[in-house]
């Protein structure tokens, strides 16, 4: 069945790229910014996949802490990596646009940026843990896969209040009915493709599993 | 003697347990059984699984296949309190070294509840012959002293299952006999002591199972009228399946 | 068999007791969150209410991270942390002891530093006595309940040092963002008790969750 789902992802969400720059194309400039806030169909969607997979993760890593199925760690790891991979791809677009659309390269005020960049560190932190905290270090990443998904909401209610308190230029927050076409086309692109690549991935980690346990029984 | 609120058993079983690290693996398909009155010794080379078995007796460290079960009953389903009947002294020997001696014993026997927690400690301190220096740190002891110290503290609320990993190391003479006469008291009273241990010598009077292990593979010792240390290298000598 | 309250009592006194002998982490740690305060001192030339608010919750945060570190390698050392895990008492017993005895000593330690930085940088620390107290305690406990639990499960890690803060400060973003918010609140030239109350229940909030997950988390993760 694996064989049939993955490629059929890649294929839906490859043909979903392939039309999205017509339909972003056709879609209305936004009054002040211009032609530059359409990189927001982009690094939106990535900061939200961000924030998908941080939740797979993290529920993932609470069914490994508690029942210790290798699916649930190769999971986690899956979600975790893909949290790091679309977080850069929200954090590097997130500043491109918000400077030529506001002149500074980064705003503490943006609870979306902010939140992806929190959640980048945990779980890169997620990866070093299980790089470098030796035999042991998927039970103590799981740790902070389910920490760092606990934290989602506190880390939006701290930097949404902060903003109260500090107002600053506004992020366009209400989405014209054309532009939000466009925007879930997009969307859907990007999960799809998250989908085929936690697949993969979570393959990957269940060979690799197999292997280290062939090549423990070789020594039987 | 021990809390009567811990669930008791007679004996503690091991059933083709497994334990993994990665690719390596630190145990194999190990099955032992012992009673009540069990002195079982674990020998082997250096990393060959004596420490591995003894943790996961202790139920610190859980098997990646296989069972334990103490008195036929799996270990989650009896709860902390099995921990009460269980007494370990590890290679480090688990003492404080900013604590006085008797506040190391006064400290785990209120962790483990034990009654009359005066009298004890004074038995403990006795028995370890260490009434004189009682108040004194234990970061200043000698390793023997500190040893002597540390199986007080492991059987100072009574445990059934007693676990030594490597007791005589660094023992002298006089506290090596102390050790051995302890452990046979402890056999006399029903416990179940699994040792491991590099000292052949005083094995031979003392273990009456004795159990070989290398590369994480266990094998019983074959009864026979030659000392542990001969049955031991006969075992190592021939190739295990 | 002692209750888990007992026996995280028992921990954290033993805890105290040993501190007390030796007096090391007492000290040690209040002068690093001394030097940390002169380092800062020099690092912002003339500070603002904000800044003075900053330097005080880093102060405490590093603080906190090296005496987490100092706690956790006492137990280490003769493996002493197992010996606690074989009681015949809750895990999370454990957890909390050593929770207990840290927020003694960090509070201890804001006890000295918050009087010193009002002193250093003119700061009102006077102004909200006990909204300034209970930010700094709820935002403590977040720091500990969360560090506590990491640092008993990398306490068998090699790099332990460094893998603490790494895992740490991400995972406690928002106590230093309520921690210094509402601290700045109360120092600053037009003070806003209420926006500093709105944050000490967020902080207050956070505990809760925080202390709760940790609590059932603890044994699952010591568990190998």
């Amino acid at each position: 069945m694996q064989r049939v789902i993955v490629p059929g992802l890649l294929a839906v969400a490859a043909l979903m790229f392939a039309r999205a720059p017509y339909l972003i194309d056709a879609a209305p400039y936004e009054s002040t910014m211009g032609l530059v806030q359409k990189i927001f169909y982009f690094h939106v969607p990535a900061a939200m996949t961000s924030m998908l997979s941080a939740f797979v993760c993290g529920i993932a890593s609470v069914l490994y802490l508690w029942r210790r199925r290798p699916a649930a760690d190769h999971t986690a790891l899956a979600g975790a990596e893909l949290v790091v991979v679309f977080g850069v791809i929200a954090l590097v677009t997130g500043p491109l646009w918000a400077r030529k659309a506001w002149g500074v390269w980064w705003q503490w005020g943006d609870a979306r940026l902010t939140i992806t960049f929190v959640m980048w560190m945990i779980f890169v932190a997620y990866l070093l843990l299980r790089r470098f905290g030796g035999p042991g270090s998927e039970v103590m990443s799981a740790a902070v896969g389910l920490f760092g998904m606990a934290l989602v909401p506190f880390v939006y209610l701290s930097v949404n209040f902060w903003r109260t308190i500090h107002p600053t230029t506004d992020v366009v927050r209400s989405l014209p009915p054309e532009m939000a076409w466009p925007f879930r086309w997009s969307i859907v692109a990007f999960v799809l493709f998250y989908a085929a690549l936690v697949l993969v991935r979570v393959r990957l980690e269940r060979q690799r599993l197999a292997l280290d346990e062939a090549y423990a029984a070789l020594e039987e | 003697m021990a809390e009567p609120a811990a669930p008791d058993f007679d004996r503690v079983d091991l059933l083709n347990v497994t334990r993994r690290y990665g690719r390596r693996r630190a145990l194999s398909r190990a099955t032992l059984t012992c009673h009540a009155g069990d002195i079982v010794g674990l020998f082997g080379p250096n990393g060959a699984g004596k420490s591995t078995l003894l943790s996961i007796l202790s139920t610190l460290v859980a098997p990646s296949e296989g069972e334990v079960r103490f008195g036929g009953q799996l270990a989650p389903g009896l709860g902390d309190a099995l921990r009460g009947r269980i007494g370990v002294l590890g290679h480090d020997l688990f003492l404080y070294s900013d604590l006085t001696a008797r506040e190391n014993l006064e400290f785990f026997g209120r962790l483990h509840g034990v009654r009359d927690l005066a009298a004890r400690v004074a038995a403990g301190l006795a028995e370890a012959r260490l009434t004189e220096r009682a108040g004194d740190r234990v970061g200043a002891f000698s390793r023997g002293l500190r040893q002597r110290l540390g199986l007080a503290r492991a059987l100072l609320h009574g445990p059934r299952l007693v676990l030594l990993d490597e007791p005589f190391t660094g023992l002298d003479d006089e506290s090596v006999h102390l050790l051995a006469g302890r452990l046979r008291a402890l056999q006399a009273a029903g416990a179940i002591v699994v040792m491991a241990t590099h000292d052949f010598e005083t094995a031979d009077g003392l273990v009456d199972r004795p159990v070989c292990l290398r590369e994480g593979r266990m094998r019983a010792l074959a009864p026979g009228p030659e000392r542990i240390r001969e049955r031991y290298r006969q075992a190592l000598a021939e190739a295990w399946t | 068999m002692t209750t888990a309250l007992r026996a995280a009592w028992l921990i954290a006194a033993k805890d105290l007791r040993t501190e007390f002998r030796s007096r090391e982490l007492v000290y040690t740690t209040l002068f690093f969150g001394m030097a940390c305060v002169l380092v800062f001192a020099f690092a912002f030339a003339a500070p603002s209410g904000d800044a003075i608010a900053g330097v005080l919750w880093i102060a405490v945060l590093f603080s906190g991270t090296v005496a987490l570190g100092r706690t956790f390698e006492r137990e280490r050392q003769n493996e002493t942390l197992r010996a606690l895990l074989l009681a015949p008492v809750e895990r999370g017993a454990v957890y909390l002891g050593k929770l207990i005895g840290l927020m003694i000593l960090l509070g201890g330690l804001e006890l000295v530093l918050v009087p010193i930085i009002g002193i250093l940088f003119t700061a009102p620390v006077g102004r909200a006595p006990w909204l300034l107290a209970g930010l700094l305690l709820s935002g403590t406990l977040g720091f500990a309940a969360v560090g506590t639990l990491f640092s008993a499960m990398l306490s068998r890690v090699q790099s332990r040092d460094i893998l603490l803060p790494v895992v740490l400060y991400p995972l406690t973003v928002p106590v230093v963002i309520a921690g210094v918010e509402g601290t700045a609140a109360i120092f600053a030239a037009d003070p806003r008790f209420d926006v500093a109350r709105m944050w000490l229940a967020m902080l207050i909030f956070f505990d809760a969750v925080f202390v709760t997950l940790a609590l059932w988390t603890f044994g699952a993760v010591m568990r190998e």
